[in-house]
């Protein structure tokens, strides 16, 4: 019997068995930001504990940064108070910090993968759940709290139980219009947002196999939405591919050694998997949230749920809570609904591939004028090519706003907020009452483009349309 | 530093009802602005137990008749959302000391443990029944077994899960495994030095 690249990865980091049953895995790849690591620090220094491996921890700061003002002090005194925390702890232990003056600070999920941090058959955790998208590379990546946080300063391990594995496949041909936000999004609707509960997700089938490192990302990313704490893609010679030349990839001798290496850390074709999903990719079509969880998402065609197509009492309640909030009647197309906000960015879908995308298409387009558009690269080095290659020009001239680096507007601990009940058509991951900074917010999830066809028209639109692109018979 | 044998929680309970109850809800992010956990419970639920002006909202931890209940009943993946330590700590300094929720969120779950702090599950009409009988009398004490896996309230009992390791950690004071791990440093260093990609 063959070995998944879980149990591979798994086995090769396993230090010894915990007294309570539980494994002592080494953590290979520490990241660590602003929000979730000032306490770990302040744990260590209480008990007296040294940073054990500071040269495998990075750190990065993209919570609280603002994205429309770069000087400090920031406006802020927190925000300010918070990135000098972790600069003086980075200072103090000699962990490599990729602050806002090296150019290369961005959200920690973007900055990993293009400083060639993430790799293949390692282990990384982050103190934040989006850490999954590292699995993108075939790492076993998780989200860790910030107890977990001074556990892997202190000792670069961690406590943990090992997980099921459920392979998904996506198999077939994709769509035009139809991007990796769409293909997650169906994914944790038909799962569910607790289905993955106690599994790390294998993602494969012909889909993965033709997708780019950063549509792999966007679906890796979202693996916690849909409850599986790790998600992953096999590496293969598009990872390879991508991590040749990057800062902290080998080099020489070392890079062939490694490549080969990485490839054997694929799951085997003979492993057996806990659990195994087939989804076909002409089933998806450009998907969408209409309430306050993930899985509550239906395509673009379709009309938003009312409380009686729940099946159960309490999937009736949950209905009529998401509706109550959305200010939603329930029954009515979700297409057509106004929207106050379009957000472009995020770790889900702030790499350069979505901002090429979405400009390819907007091109010749202007944002309706009661639309507030903002355009949010996910690093600085994303921000520069973009910028090198006209793309910043191409959003200002349609009317979005081009910012700084940063997580923005996905959880606004920063300026970028909605006011009061907007709406706001987004491509960031989580639609959660409040989660986009105001009590009454409202979130609609959705791929880059149809974020783009969002600030366009004023409402939730289908891009196919919007951009005239041909959809083939049959979806 | 032996840390606390935890067998049973006892204490008046609270029902905050809901499935899918986000960490987001637990503690909004603008409150994570902070360098510490300390203050945290203050702020715990705070969106849904204030209205945007600040003004106290109807709500269960709102009422009186719970105040100082150190056991919070919830429903469907509680804890569901980020990796924030937050969260729980926000629940944990507003004095509670258990959950019990018909399930949890992964990463959420672990947290709460490596604090101290079990979270147990128990089925759909379990819960009805426990919250029922917690909204009847607010004053009643409810006790969580966590060696025999049962929760027992007003003469009644309801069987509860709580994965073995969880437990385990709990009864024999490990549930902060930072001790145990740095026992295990010199494993560590040993299997550290093979792994071509941690070498300095």
């Amino acid at each position: 019997m063959g070995k998944s690249l879980f149990q591979k990865v798994w086995d090769a980091h396993s230090v010894r068995e915990l007294p309570n049953g539980q494994t002592q895995l080494l953590i290979g790849t520490h990241l660590i930001h602003e929000v979730t690591s000032p306490q770990a620090f302040g744990m260590l220094r209480e008990r007296g504990i040294p940073v054990r491996f500071p040269h495998r921890t990075f750190a990065t700061v993209d919570h609280i940064v603002p994205t429309n003002e770069v000087a400090e002090p920031y406006s802020d005194p927190l925000a300010q108070a918070m990135i000098e925390e972790l600069r003086k702890n980075c200072a103090d232990h000699g962990i490599t910090f990729f602050d806002t003056n090296t150019g290369h600070q961005g959200i920690v999920h973007i900055v990993g993968p293009e400083q060639g941090i993430t790799q293949p058959g390692t282990t990384i955790a982050c103190g934040d759940s989006h850490t999954s998208t590292h699995g993108a590379f075939g790492a076993i990546a998780f989200g860790i709290g910030t107890s977990q946080v001074r556990d892997v300063l202190a000792t670069q391990t961690i406590a943990l139980n090992p997980l099921k594995v459920r392979r998904i496949n996506v198999d077939g041909e994709l769509a035009p219009g139809v991007y990796a936000k769409d293909v997650i999004l169906h994914i944790i609707r038909l799962l569910g947002t607790k289905g993955g509960t106690g599994f790390a997700y294998e993602y494969g089938g012909s889909v993965f196999d033709g997708f780019s490192m950063e549509e792999r990302m966007t679906v890796c990313n979202m693996s916690i939405e849909g409850g599986a704490r790790v998600g992953y893609v096999n590496p293969d010679e598009t990872t390879v591919e991508y991590l040749e030349g990057r800062p902290y990839a080998p080099k020489g001798a070392a890079w062939d050694h490694a490549a080969e290496r990485w490839l054997s850390f694929a799951s085997d074709p003979d492993c057996d998997y806990d659990d195994v999903v087939n989804i076909r990719a002409e089933d998806i079509a450009p998907t969408v949230t209409w309430g306050i969880t993930p899985g509550q998402a239906v395509f673009i065609h379709e009309n938003i749920p009312s409380p009686d197509d729940g099946e159960t009492e309490s999937a009736r309640e949950s209905i009529s809570e998401a509706l109550e909030h959305m200010s939603f009647a329930g029954g009515e197309p979700i297409k057509g609904i106004p929207v106050d906000v379009a957000f472009l960015g995020s770790c889900t879908n702030g790499r350069l591939s979505d901002l090429k995308e979405v400009a390819r298409f907007l091109e010749g387009h202007k944002v309706n004028p009661r639309v507030k558009a903002i355009c949010v690269p996910g690093s600085q080095a994303v921000g520069k090519i973009a910028e090198e290659l006209g793309l910043d020009r191409i959003f200002k001239e349609a009317g979005f706003e081009w910012r700084a680096a940063g997580c923005s507007m996905c959880l606004a601990m920063n300026p970028d907020k909605l006011i009061g009940n907007q709406l706001c058509a987004s491509s960031s991951n989580r639609n959660f009452k409040g989660r986009q900074g105001s009590p009454t917010g409202r979130t609609i999830l959705m791929s880059p483009l149809m974020v783009a066809a969002a600030a366009v028209t004023g409402e939730i639109a289908d891009a196919r349309e919007v951009f005239g692109i041909l959809e083939p018979a049959g979806v | 530093m032996a840390l606390e044998n935890i067998h049973l929680v006892r204490g008046r309970a609270v029902h905050v009802p809901g499935d899918d109850i986000d960490t987001d809800r637990i503690i909004p992010a603008r409150f994570m602005k902070c360098v510490t956990f300390d203050g945290l419970g203050e702020y715990l639920f705070y969106d849904t137990r204030h209205t945007p002006d600040g003004e106290k909202k109807d709500h269960p931890l709102n009422d009186p008749r719970f105040d100082g209940a150190s056991i919070l009943i919830s429903g469907n993946n509680f804890g569901c959302g980020s990796s924030r330590e937050h969260a729980p700590q926000a629940i944990y300094r507003a004095g509670f000391r258990a959950v019990i929720a018909e399930s949890f969120a992964e990463i959420f779950f672990g947290n709460s443990i490596q604090l101290g702090m079990p979270c147990v599950t128990a089925d759909a009409a379990d819960l009805r029944e426990l919250a029922a009988a917690v909204r009847a009398d607010p004053s009643m004490t409810v006790e969580i077994d966590v060696k025999d896996r049962v929760v027992r309230f007003g003469g009644e009992e309801i069987p509860c899960g709580l994965r073995d390791g969880a437990r385990q950690s709990l009864l024999e004071g490990h549930w902060d495994p930072i001790q145990d791990l740095l026992e295990g440093v010199p494993e560590v260093e040993a299997l550290a030095s093979g792994l071509e990609y941690m070498r300095a």
